[in-house]
């Protein structure tokens, strides 16, 4: 399929596998790495069956090459950000091995997400390099790396330099910068926090594991309460292991914040290169403004600013009026040459501020968007895990269980309150279950808005 | 009396809840007579009468508190004993907690229908210990620990002073139970002296036969053979102190874990507000996200502090409980021993025979005294335990299921709130 027809048709990306590999890299080492297949279908009429127009297998270090050059060449989009590279904010129960399943299989979903968001995103899925990274396995680094764009990159260094000295950046980018930090300041800490919970949630309920075999050694010395306390223990048991579902689903909303952990950075590069931008426009106009005053003088013969002409014509003596005529010309040029740069210079740091400003309203809805089905499907983990048969009730009626097995009469209370909580209304209208891929943005105006793969 | 017994008898056959639901003819003639007592649904953990049962609007509270005792069997029951309202006491010397003493009963051996007294613990210690001396063939209820081991609790905390009460009332109720430790004389001195400290010092009370003879068994008899239904008792408590021991353990681990995860909800609800600060739409759901966070710390506290306060204690008391039976176990071996090694020593003086010396006939009868007081409060004993674990493991049961509903409801009643924005938008 030609790149022209491939954004006019509908397509759907999916990230489906991952594979061990071992290869050689570029010290010709020995090593072992997961490579990911990225398939991609397109569908012919809308709720036609999708066909597989192209699949390939891609590793992390191409994932992130293709960001760096989506970064360099689009510094005004809030780029969307890939999964961890290392298992970050883990608790005991997590691995913090790259190689371990469950690390592999969360990041095979958030470099899908990675790659639904940028096909969804109204510039970036027109890209190229895009286009090549889905349909073309080989050759693709050595064609990304002929664009050059590493060279274009801004070094880090002359971005912190004109953070600290740039004057009169716009405003809006100033305090989007501070919510970007604040941002991350307080995901990180939310993680931080929510790994610590998991990790003591893990422990109050395999502790309860422990009631399953001395309930069950007490059943065997008992004879009326046997049959309830051997069931007690065997609800405790249950109870114990189902702490690993929970969590398993919790560590895909862990996902979901960090996400955004990273957008927030994604979102500080923008600002980054605004002040930059900003910076350079100052620059220029300060040196404009510096040889313009250079060349008054020069014409007037007076000497207001210090320069080093000045001093080595106080000390060696005054230079020719041919000297000075020439002198006076080179810096007319000059001028004129700053003032058109700076007029260029203006008219981009305008446009950037534009586009990155209309770029950047996109993001706020996006993230309000799915930050608020996160919410959402975290609420509706906390109510499974609290009210569904297979969880905590047990526990419960194991207890209740165990009372009973003395006398066949059970309490009508409780009796009530276990139905009540069993036959909880339905919570599919309240929305379909937890969401895993968050949704892209599906009011793009592009045509070829890929469909959702979601893991519900 | 006859009908009331009859009819105790259908109930014994344990009728299924449908037939209890269906039967208020029958409990509305009994209205007059005391309600059935052993309708579990009359006793609820607070106390409480549910909708929909037929129970006789008309039964005291008193009656509402009282333990189930299988074996009054309809008989009515004619003593009723209350523990409540401690009070602290600062004197010079010492501070100390008393507890009122209420006791109702139509007994003779009670010369005025209602008594009120106040005791302090060392009272029910003293009590306790002279029913060992006075009924050593029977088993005594535990009181709750003498001194607090670990030394951080406050003794005159609410919790702490409610704990003991509860676990002393217990005690008297227990005793009040019995049909042989209720007509005790220190009991009754107990419940109805006004200066308790002057009969203490009195010394020597009556003591029943059997208890003097078996205060002075001597020891040092070597038994021959347990009847295997007392080795079953002693084997069955071993195990059963060891298992109590164990979910003692593991529930006070639980309450450690669960205190810990406590400390982390603490912290993380907050963080949730602190990210609200920053946002525009966002920050009513985080907030409403935070506030839920709260609340089910604040319902987990709630849990763990009746985990701590009802069902640890209970725990506690029954392994004291078999501590105490089976040092009454031993010294009705002793008091076998003792009557087999009389018996073969005359068995060896043959001119004796066939005439049984009147002293091995009373080891003889102090034996069969003490095998059956024990059978008898055995089988008591374990009903009242089945029935107190019943009650213990449902009230946890009930306190368990009250924690998750406080959950739900956080979370569900933030849906709403986490939606309707969006529809908006």
């Amino acid at each position: 399929m030609t790149e022209n027809n491939f954004w006019l048709k509908k397509i759907e990306i999916s990230v489906s596998e991952a594979e061990k590999r071992t290869g050689r890299n570029a010290m010709n080492m020995q090593e072992t790495y997961t490579a990911y297949l990225v398939e991609t279908r397109s569908v012919e009429h809308n709720d036609g069956p999708s066909v597989l127009t192209d699949s390939l297998w891609r590793r992390y270090s191409e994932f992130e090459l293709l960001r760096n050059y989506l970064l360099v060449y689009y510094p005004h989009i809030v780029v969307p950000p890939l999964p961890e590279k290392r298992a970050e904010f883990i608790w005991h129960k997590l691995s913090a091995d790259n190689m371990d399943p469950d690390f592999v299989e969360r990041r095979r979903i958030g470099l899908e997400n990675f790659l639904l968001r940028v096909a969804s995103h109204p510039i970036l899925c027109r890209d190229r390099i895009f286009y090549l990274f889905l349909t073309q396995e080989g050759n693709w680094k050595e064609i990304v790396n002929e664009t050059g764009f590493q060279l274009k990159a801004d070094s880090r260094l002359k971005a912190l330099n004109a953070t600290f000295r740039v004057k009169n950046p716009d405003k809006r980018f100033t305090e989007l910068k501070h919510y970007s930090d604040e941002l991350q300041s307080v995901i990180s800490h939310l993680l931080r926090v929510r790994a610590r919970v998991a990790d003591r949630l893990y422990g109050v309920y395999k502790v309860h594991g422990n009631y399953g075999r001395v309930f069950s050694e007490w059943s065997a010395i008992e004879k009326e309460m046997g049959d309830g306390l051997q069931s007690a223990g065997h609800h405790m048991d249950v109870y114990a292991s189902s702490i690993d579902d929970i969590l398993e689903d919790e560590e895909h909303y862990a996902d979901q914040l960090k996400e955004y952990l990273f957008y927030a950075e994604a979102l500080r590069a923008v600002c980054r290169k605004h002040e930059l931008m900003q910076y350079d426009l100052e620059m220029a106009a300060q040196d404009l403004a510096s040889k313009k005053q250079q060349c008054e003088e020069l014409s007037t013969g007076t000497v207001r600013t210090f320069s080093l002409k000045g001093m080595t014509t106080k000390l060696f003596g005054q230079e020719t009026p041919e000297q000075r005529e020439a002198r006076i010309k080179v810096l007319e040029e000059q001028i004129s040459e700053g003032e058109q740069q700076l007029k260029s210079k203006n008219l981009e740091g305008r446009e950037f501020v534009k586009n990155a400003w209309a770029d950047i309203e996109r993001f706020k809805e996006q993230k309000n968007r799915d930050l608020k089905e996160a919410l959402i499907s975290y609420a509706v983990m906390q109510i499974t895990a609290a009210g569904s048969a297979d969880q905590a009730l047990p526990l419960s009626l194991g207890l209740a269980a165990a009372a009973v097995a003395a006398d066949q009469v059970l309490s009508l209370r409780a009796s009530r309150q276990l139905r009540r909580l069993l036959i909880r209304p339905s919570l599919a209208e309240v929305r379909g279950g937890p969401c895993r891929s968050p949704v892209p943005d599906a009011a793009s105006p592009r045509p070829p808005a890929p469909a959702v793969h979601t893991a519900c | 009396m006859g009908t009331s017994q009859a009819a105790a008898r259908e109930r014994d056959k344990l009728p299924t809840p449908k037939t209890r639901e269906l039967a208020p003819v029958a409990a509305a003639e009994e209205k007059d007579k005391l309600p059935d007592l052993r309708s579990w649904d009359l006793i609820l953990p607070n106390g409480g009468t549910p909708a929909g049962t037929s129970s006789p609007a008309s039964s005291s509270s008193l009656l509402n508190r009282l333990q189930l005792d299988d074996d009054i069997d309809g008989e009515t029951r004619d003593l009723f004993v209350t523990v409540d309202d401690p009070k602290k006491h600062v004197c010079t010397m010492e501070t100390y907690i008393t507890y009122r003493i209420t006791t109702k009963s139509t007994r003779v051996e009670f010369d005025l229908p209602e008594y009120s007294v106040r005791r302090r613990y060392q009272d029910f210690d003293w009590l306790r210990n002279k029913l060992e001396e006075s009924q050593p063939t029977h088993l005594i209820p535990p009181l709750p620990e003498k001194f607090v081991v670990k030394g951080v609790v406050d003794r005159f905390s609410e919790e702490f002073v409610e704990t003991r009460r509860k676990a002393l009332d217990k005690f008297l109720k227990r005793i009040t139970d019995h049909p042989v430790l209720s007509f005790n004389e220190h009991f009754n001195v107990f419940l109805t002296a006004k200066d308790l400290n002057a009969y203490k010092k009195q010394g020597m009370a009556l003591l029943t036969r059997v208890g003097e003879s078996v205060k002075h068994v001597a020891g040092g008899y070597k038994l021959r053979s347990r009847p295997l239904e007392f080795a079953a008792i002693g084997e069955y408590l071993d195990t059963f102190a060891l298992k109590l021991g164990t979910i003692d353990r593991i529930a006070q681990r639980i309450i450690k874990e669960e205190i810990e995860y406590l400390v982390e909800l603490r912290e993380y609800g907050p963080v949730y507000s602190t990210w609200s600060a920053l946002e525009g739409e966002l920050a009513e759901p985080l907030e409403g996200v935070s506030a839920c966070i709260g609340n089910c710390s604040t319902a987990l506290e709630e849990l763990t502090d009746d985990m701590t306060e009802d069902f640890l204690p209970v725990l506690r008391e029954y392994i004291l409980y078999s501590d105490s039976m089976k040092s009454v176990l031993k010294k009705r071996d002793q008091v076998q021993a003792e009557y087999e090694a009389k018996l073969e020593a005359v068995a060896l003086r043959k001119e004796d025979r066939p005439k049984v010396p009147a002293d091995v006939e009373k080891c003889q009868d102090r034996m069969e005294c003490f095998n059956a007081d024990l059978k008898a409060d055995m089988e008591r004993w374990q009903n009242n335990k089945r029935q107190d674990f019943r009650q213990l493991l449902m009230g946890m049961a009930d306190k368990n299921i009250q924690y998750y509903e406080k959950c739900l409801m956080a979370w569900e009643s933030i849906i709403p709130l986490l939606q309707e924005k969006q529809e908006a938008k």
